[in-house]
């Protein structure tokens, strides 16, 4: 008879967090992480103590000085005597613009280009084949200088425009003038009664559809740029000028984004309607005039109503005014940066079909349904799946590449925050610590967003 | 057997911030080699020519002082830097001493830490517009698409000229000259502006200079000068005395041609013999040996020559010497006495 006795219980001893395998790991990982954290100490110390030897102690004061340059794409109000910080805050704007319009392109052109490579059609096949490997193969900096270079020499100035005969004419029945400057395209006004044809406020109205206005978000009665937006009558009261306020916010576009969401709301709910008494009865009502119906027409009144008419663009002096002006070095990067991380999204997008099984198709084939609606209805939606954690990865990257905009002079915060004021104030490190702050928490977001989405589509399994 | 088997590769960022903070004449000494920061290229001011050797007005400020403090004027290793770079690489200590028509400002002096040791060029910002356009003069500019390199004081003096008149502009920023000219030429910018000296370089190198005007006005002063870094004295002092050694030469009547011979004995003019080292110690005190002055003339010339052989009249850049004249001849050249 054998007895089982408990072994006996052994003191620690210090030689245990070598020798015994159970505590080693644990020693190295400590050991590491101190010798670790010391190495990223001497690293800012050594930093601290060789700018304080140069005599220049890492501030952030440069950031409320004047800045005294101007940048040309502003989607907020700045000129040449506002702060750095708020140059910095365009130049974040203007990444901001080119990744979502990159990310956006590149997603639906990468989607069409990765389905169609796995075409049938061998041409088509074919085709797509040579579009990803040209594009995912050479650099995208490469990619931007190379689209920069035709724009500016292969389109026509705009004083090519210009005389009885001109050279070039603009586009579209005379609304798109596409130059070597950049395109101008008509750009979406309201209050048609207010201004006359230059978009110049008008000193008297000519009827009631003036429009909303814009709220100037943290507007002083001590700001002169407020005082027009806090007069009572003249020409332009209650209309905030330009840099009145930190930000201002377009009550009109408000207004009309509600009442197209409104529009939508009641359209599914016509479809919900329609579900029902289709289950009930078997037999679905016939709504799309109704569905298109509560959708166009408050939209339609809300902006007649609002005064909205298209500025057109027009050559007056040396360039073209009036309309939106999408320059040069924006189109350039934007379509640089959506053909190239285009090509490698088609690439996950063929993975992602190429990995749900066959089965399926032949299944849904079975039920009678067409290749197109197998595609839409059966692969895709599982094949998502697999997409998502790298579509993520592709978009960030996209958002980081948009940082080679310095080569085209778009001024994103690499050009503004990064360049022009890292130059003008020296102190490099303090604007590139910033800057990469900015672009981590930028990335993080598009990261923390997309992981929510991935979550919510991917296989609940038990 | 179970290993344990730990490794790590750590890899260690060099922040040579200001790491060099001394001894930037003993360093150059030690290597045998000048660092000299220089443009990307700027036809008449910096550019390497076919055999990749460069050439330059402002070479020649490097080329004179490599061979003052080495005896060699080849002994030069020039780092192109563009508006955004370079001061980076002076203060890292990538380059020892930056000759790279930079303007002498308050903020880069006392601010970012730099000795400016010297005006080598007096110049002034202007704008270039092709004569199809019929513009007379920078105030017709209202409106007008302004090509403009980025990192410059010339972007803060087009801010403030164009707000001064209230009219307005439309920015192009690019990075290099190079860049520029393309735009320039391609008629995606109206004008063009940086240092006049600049435009005239950039003029110089178009297939048709005389279909572009240079516009009267002078919106800033800009005074181009050699630089170094803030807190190395003896280092500044060498290239400052170079610096002036070539101006007085030229006061002087020292040039390339004589200066062999008027260093051989000692002349009758004693100043002159102080800077060629024939008479007192004015090398010693630089730290340098007492032909320093007779190796950086005869690298290059004197002043005059440098400016007539790189950018005077006779040269495709064409630029007259202007303010760049001596005192005697009614410019602002004036180098301190040699005593």
């Amino acid at each position: 008879m054998a007895t089982v006795s408990e072994p006996p219980k052994e003191a620690f001893r210090l030689s245990q967090l070598i020798y015994d395998t159970r505590y080693r790991s644990m020693t190295i990982q400590i050991v590491a992480l101190v010798a670790f954290l010391i190495l990223i100490g001497w690293l800012i110390s050594n930093t601290a103590q060789n700018l304080a030897d140069l005599g220049k102690e890492p501030s952030f004061r440069f950031l409320g000085e004047s800045a005294g340059y101007d940048i040309n794409q502003r989607l907020i109000d700045y000129n040449n005597q506002d702060s750095h910080m708020r140059a910095a805050v365009v130049g974040i704007l203007n990444t901001l613009l080119v990744a979502i319009l990159g990310c956006a392109t590149a997603t639906i052109l990468g989607v069409i280009i990765g389905v169609a490579r796995l075409s049938k059609n061998w041409l088509v096949g074919r085709l797509m084949t040579i579009y990803v490997e040209i594009f995912r193969n050479v650099p995208v900096l490469l990619w931007i200088v190379f689209i920069m270079a035709i724009l500016i020499e292969t389109l026509p100035p705009p004083n090519a425009f210009r005389g009885d005969d001109p050279d070039a004419t603009m586009k579209l029945f005379d609304t798109v003038a596409i130059t070597n400057r950049g395109v101008y395209i008509p750009d979406p006004v309201f209050g048609a009664d207010a201004k006359d044809e230059k978009g110049e406020f008008l000193e008297e109205p000519v009827g009631w559809r003036v429009g909303l206005g814009d709220f100037p978000i943290g507007a002083s009665r001590d700001n002169p740029a407020c005082e027009s937006y806090y007069a009572t009558e003249g020409p332009g009261a209650g209309e905030p000028a330009a840099s009145c306020g930190t930000f201002q916010v377009s009550l009109d576009l408000l207004l009309v984004l509600a009442v197209l969401v409104s529009g939508f709301y009641a359209s599914h709910r016509i479809k919900r309607r329609a579900d029902r008494i289709q289950e009930a009865t078997g037999l679905r009502p016939v709504t799309w005039y109704l569905r298109l119906g509560v959708v166009v027409l408050p939209f339609a009144i809300t902006l007649w109503a609002l005064g909205f008419y298209f500025a057109y663009p027009e050559l007056r002096g040396f360039n073209f005014q009036g309309g939106t002006h999408m320059r040069n070095s924006l189109i350039a990067l934007w379509l640089a940066l959506s053909l190239y991380t285009a090509a490698f999204i088609a690439e996950i997008v063929r993975a992602g079909i190429l990995a749900i099984s066959h089965g399926q198709t032949e299944a849904a084939a079975a039920l009678g349904l067409r290749p197109k609606r197998i595609m839409n209805l059966v692969i895709l939606p599982q094949a998502l799946r697999v997409i998502i954690p790298p579509l993520i990865s592709m978009w960030l990257n996209l958002t980081k590449n948009s940082s080679l905009a310095i080569a085209v002079g778009y001024m994103d915060i690499t050009g503004t925050l990064m360049g022009i004021t890292l130059n003008q104030t020296g102190r490099e490190l303090e604007t590139v610590l910033l800057g990469m702050l900015i672009y981590l928490t930028i990335s993080l977001i598009i990261s923390a967003v997309m992981n929510w989405y991935n979550r919510s589509v991917k296989l609940v399994e038990r | 057997m179970k290993k344990t088997v730990f490794l790590g590769a750590l890899t260690v960022a060099g922040l040579a911030a200001g790491a060099a903070a001394a001894g930037t004449l003993d360093d150059v000494k030690a290597r045998g080699k000048l660092n000299c920061g220089v443009t990307t290229g700027l036809v008449g001011f910096a550019a390497p020519d076919a055999n990749g050797e460069w050439h330059g007005f402002d070479v020649a400020v490097c080329r004179a002082v490599a061979a003052a403090v080495l005896g060699d004027p080849t002994a030069v290793e020039f780092v192109p830097t563009t508006g955004k770079t370079r001061f980076t690489a002076l203060g890292s200590g990538e380059v020892d001493m930056l000759a790279r028509n930079t303007t002498w400002t308050l903020s880069r002096d006392v601010d970012l830490k730099f000795t400016f040791v010297g005006i080598n060029y007096y110049d002034g910002q202007g704008f270039m517009v092709p004569k199809a356009l019929g513009v007379s003069s920078a105030k017709e500019l209202n409106g007008a698409t302004v090509c403009i390199q980025t990192g410059t004081t010339t972007e803060l003096n087009l801010a403030d000229f164009f707000r001064k008149n209230n009219i307005s502009y439309e920015p192009v920023p690019i990075e290099t000259n190079a860049e520029g000219q393309q735009q320039y030429l391609a008629g995606a910018c109206d004008t063009y502006t940086t240092d006049i000296s600049g435009l005239a370089a950039t003029r110089a190198t178009f297939e048709n200079p005389a279909d572009h005007v240079v516009l009267p006005e002078v919106v800033s002063k800009e005074p181009l000068g050699p630089l170094v870094r803030h807190g190395d004295d003896e280092w500044a002092d060498v290239t400052r005395w170079t610096l002036n050694a070539l101006i007085a030469a030229e006061e002087m009547g020292i040039t390339s041609a004589n200066v062999k011979e008027m260093a051989s004995a000692p002349g009758s003019n004693p100043e002159i013999n102080r800077i060629l080292g024939t008479e007192g110690n004015l090398g010693e005190m630089l730290g340098l040996s007492a032909d320093w002055a007779v190796n950086a003339i005869s690298a290059g010339g004197n002043y005059g020559e440098i400016f007539a052989r790189n950018i005077g009249e006779n040269t495709p850049i064409g630029l007259a010497r202007g303010l760049n004249a001596q005192w005697t001849d009614g410019g602002l050249l004036y180098s301190p006495p040699f005593r």
